[in-house]
């Protein structure tokens, strides 16, 4: 997927919620859907289980109008984080313009966070992605909940972030955290679009060195 | 007229009650044209507009200092065009605002019955917004509550983003006053400031006052307590809780904001210019195949902008094309030729067929000269009646209606103030100069060809309309309800209308009321039959053109003699030039009183039954054989 379709003047970015199992990545997108105005509301499709969990995936649409005289896009994506839908994981996650790993802050949940971040490296790797060139920002979730329970931002740095990712401390049930991660990670997308658009038909994630 | 320095963004304070219109205004200083184009934003009194809209023009400035920025009051614009209209310096006046990059008009609320203004301002908003230049407006309220503006005005001034400043809550007011206690260099007991914010007042500038009251206070009592502000500055009114939606769609227009500052940035800007035009020209309903052609390549081609401007300029062509085959047809218009710039020629060549095969309506003939027209007592009327018509086309007789017998030189009048009018007009004025039974047949072929439109378009296309033998139209419905619209539209335009008939409009059978009453609504002049004097002159000038020397005597017998219609009197001339041609001398009174007066005094009246016989309309006396020769005896014979 091309990012941005000079012809049809479309910029399309697709950015994708990436983290361990109830770390709040829906929770993500159900907190922006719900700020966006009415008359630009997509539709949010979420194939959930009866338990409330991700069984397929999220899916988001955001249409932020024309911009400089393009139509501009954003389709928001999450993963299921259990372990098991590894095949659902790898075609979510292919041709993602943009990668958001929420983390779990909780002090128990800092393995499957780990395991979830080498997850998605070992994921990009498979489908011809460098992870060093794909925009990924690393969120911080749950920052809510009391002390003693989550990690601080700093030990979950050091524990997770060993690219040095841009990182976001966050609490998306009530808001805070999540549109700034938001921004965070389109402004890093939006900055390949030169690149991008010099070579168009290039997929998006490969990117050049 | 300069910014104000000191208005900046960072001084400005942000609260939930402006936090859009501080975004949006944002957005357009860093990326001037490109998002929100025009940005209106409107407000009470005393709540930032004019703050902010210098800021823009500050932020502007610094960020792109290339581009040329021009901050207004509407006022002073209004000042400069009257001056500029005074001296004659429109031209200048347009070059000046031609080419800001970005205008920043405030107070726009003044535009209210400023006629002249609106119209000159939205043609420069319309040339600047082409040109993807910023616009920037400020008011104290929306565009469409600016009373006595041109609608078009209105639309164009809501084109884009309206966002509005409401009063700053608590929280900005303690902001605010914090913001200005700095500013002075002023301070004040913990609690003074949150005491004063406490007061709801409407806008910043009373909340200035009472905060320059407290610091005034302060100097003469010595230092205030919170629970003296109260006093101060009048009771304190409770905080209003501000409304959780206009917060909750802050945080995602804050992102779009970001966002469209992201896109400016990282897509090339020529390829921004051409996709905007691109989006402009789509939006106003033209084909863009050779921008869009353009938006694929790599690398910006050298001549790019000339392209994008000979885009602009071969619309502008097929405006004026689709403009100009209106006037012939409206149905013409709107066809999808005039909607794609690349098929510029074709459109040319089709509307150059469609002018050819649009034949305007016959003009007058050109043999009927007014000079050629001698006035008497018995056509003195219609005569000044026509003069005064060539004089003021339009204004003094409208419509014109001759009516008298025929033979008196109706015609002659009616091509006469034809061609005076086409003649005073100039070379584009056109005069419709028809029979009415050449329009009954024209109209006809239109509605049988289903070109109505046409037809309509051609005559109404005309400046003048001048009808001959309008009683032809009595009793045909169809012809006399397009002859009523007909008239309507020139009418109302102000443009001529000349009736010709044998009758007084009272007088055509069958005509509707609407129509009559129409026709007598100018001025019904008579034509009667020749009188002695004009008898007498137009036999001097007939005899004179056959080029025969007359005298006096001659003419004078010549004219004693009663006619009913100047063709009569023709029809004299010729008999008598005839008479003296065969008798080989000069014309001489003998000889035409011979010729008109033959021995049989009987002879030259026709018998009663012949002119019983004859339709009133052969009453002409040279157009029917009087003197039969015995056909009573002939008839008996053949009848053998």
């Amino acid at each position: 997927m091309s990012l941005v379709n000079y012809a049809t003047r479309e910029i399309t970015c697709k950015i994708v919620y990436y983290g361990p199992g109830r770390s709040g990545k829906t929770t993500n997108l159900h907190y922006i859907y719900g700020q966006v105005p009415e008359d630009r509301k997509g539709k949010m499709v979420s194939l959930a289980t009866q338990t409330d969990r991700t069984l397929f995936f999220d899916f988001l649409p955001l249409d932020l109008g024309s911009i400089s005289g393009f139509t501009t896009k954003f389709q928001l994506y999450t993963v299921p984080g259990q372990v098991y839908y590894q095949a659902t994981r790898r075609l979510v996650l292919q041709g993602a313009d943009g990668v958001v790993f929420v983390a779990d802050s909780q002090s128990r949940q800092l393995d499957e966070n780990i395991e979830s971040f080498q997850d998605l490296h070992a994921n990009l790797a498979e489908q011809g992605v460098d992870p060093r060139v794909m925009p990924i920002v690393v969120q911080y979730n749950k920052q809510d909940l009391p002390k003693e329970l989550i990690l601080s931002v700093a030990e979950l740095s050091d524990a997770i972030n060993f690219r040095d990712s841009p990182e976001f401390p966050a609490d998306a049930l009530h808001g805070p955290g999540v549109f700034e991660t938001l921004r965070g990670i389109s402004e890093q997308v939006l900055r390949r679009l030169s690149a991008a658009g010099a070579s168009p038909g290039t997929a998006a994630g490969a990117g050049t060195k | 007229m300069q910014a104000d320095k000191r208005a900046r963004f960072d001084n400005y304070v942000v609260g939930s009650a402006n936090r859009l219109a501080v975004a949006a205004a944002h957005a357009v200083a860093d990326a001037p044209g490109a998002v929100y184009n025009p940005l209106f934003i409107y407000s009470s009194s005393g709540l930032g507009k004019t703050h902010l809209i210098h800021a823009v023009a500050n932020q502007a400035t610094s960020r792109h200092p290339d581009m040329s920025i021009e901050y207004v009051p509407l006022e002073d614009f209004v000042e400069q065009l009257h001056a500029a209209i005074a001296t004659g310096e429109m031209d200048r006046f347009k070059q000046r605002y031609g080419r800001v990059d970005v205008l920043l008009l405030d107070d726009m609320q003044f535009l209210t019955g400023r006629r002249e203004t609106q119209s000159e301002l939205l043609r420069l908003l319309n040339s600047l917004q082409g040109g993807k230049r910023q616009i920037v407006m400020t008011s104290d309220r929306p565009p469409a509550e600016i009373s006595d503006v041109d609608e078009r005005l209105i639309q164009k001034l809501s084109g884009g983003l309206i966002v509005d400043i409401g009063t700053p809550d608590y929280e900005t007011r303690v902001a605010i006053l914090r913001a200005k206690c700095d500013e002075k260099g002023v301070s004040f007991e913990p609690g003074v400031i949150e005491e004063l914010a406490r007061v709801e007042f409407s806008n910043v500038r009373e909340l200035q006052g009472a905060l320059n009251r407290l610091a005034a206070a302060q100097v003469v009592d010595g230092t205030l307590t919170p629970s003296q502000v109260a006093a101060l500055v009048g009771a304190p009114a409770p905080a209003p809780a501000s409304s959780p939606s206009a917060a909750k769609q802050d945080e995602f227009f804050s992102f779009l904001t970001d966002m469209a500052s992201a896109v400016a940035a990282q897509i090339e800007p020529w390829k921004v210019r051409v996709g905007e035009a691109v989006a402009f020209w789509n939006g106003e309903g033209f084909r863009t195949g050779p921008l869009e052609r353009l938006m694929v390549e790599k690398n910006p081609p050298a001549n790019w902008e000339a392209l994008v401007r000979g885009f602009a300029q071969a619309v502008e062509q097929l405006r004026e094309l689709e403009q100009q085959v209106c006037t012939v047809d409206p149905g013409l218009g709107g066809s999808d030729l005039f909607r794609d710039p690349e098929r510029l020629t074709e459109a040319a060549a089709f509307v150059e067929r469609a002018l050819a095969g649009a034949v305007p309506p016959a003009g007058p003939q050109a043999a009927f000269a007014r000079r050629a027209f001698e006035e008497s007592p018995s056509n003195q009327m219609a005569v000044r009646a026509a003069d005064a018509v060539i004089a003021e086309p339009g204004h003094r007789y409208n419509p014109l209606f001759l009516a008298g017998p025929s033979g008196v030189g109706k015609t002659h009048l009616l091509n006469a103030i034809g061609n005076e009018l086409a003649r005073g007009g100039g070379a584009n004025f056109r005069v419709a100069c028809v029979g009415a039974q050449l329009f009954i047949d024209e109209l006809i072929a239109a509605l049988q060809d289903g070109t109505i439109d046409r037809f309509r378009a051609r005559y109404r296309a005309a400046d003048a309309l001048l009808i001959d033998d309008v009683q032809f139209v009595g009793g045909k419905e169809r012809t006399q309800d397009e002859l009523f619209h007909v008239f309507n539209h020139f009418h109302s335009a102000g443009k001529q209308l000349v009736f010709v008939s044998d009758v007084a409009p009272k007088q055509i059978e069958g005509l509707e009321e609407r129509l009559r009453s129409r026709f007598e609504g100018g001025l019904v002049a008579e034509l009667s039959a020749p009188d002695r004097t004009l008898r007498e002159k137009l036999f001097g000038r007939f005899l004179a053109d056959a080029r025969v020397p007359t005298t006096p005597e001659l003419l004078s017998y010549l004219a004693e003699r009663s006619a009913t219609s100047v063709r009569e009197l023709i029809g004299t001339v010729h008999r008598i030039c005839a008479a003296a041609d065969s008798s080989g001398g000069p014309l001489t009174l003998p000889i035409a009183r011979q010729t008109l007066e033959p021995a049989s005094a009987t002879a030259t009246t026709p018998p009663t039954s012949v002119r019983q016989a004859a339709d009133s309309f052969f009453l002409d006396d040279e157009k029917i054989v009087w003197e039969w020769p015995d056909a009573s005896g002939r008839l008996v014979e053949e009848l053998r």
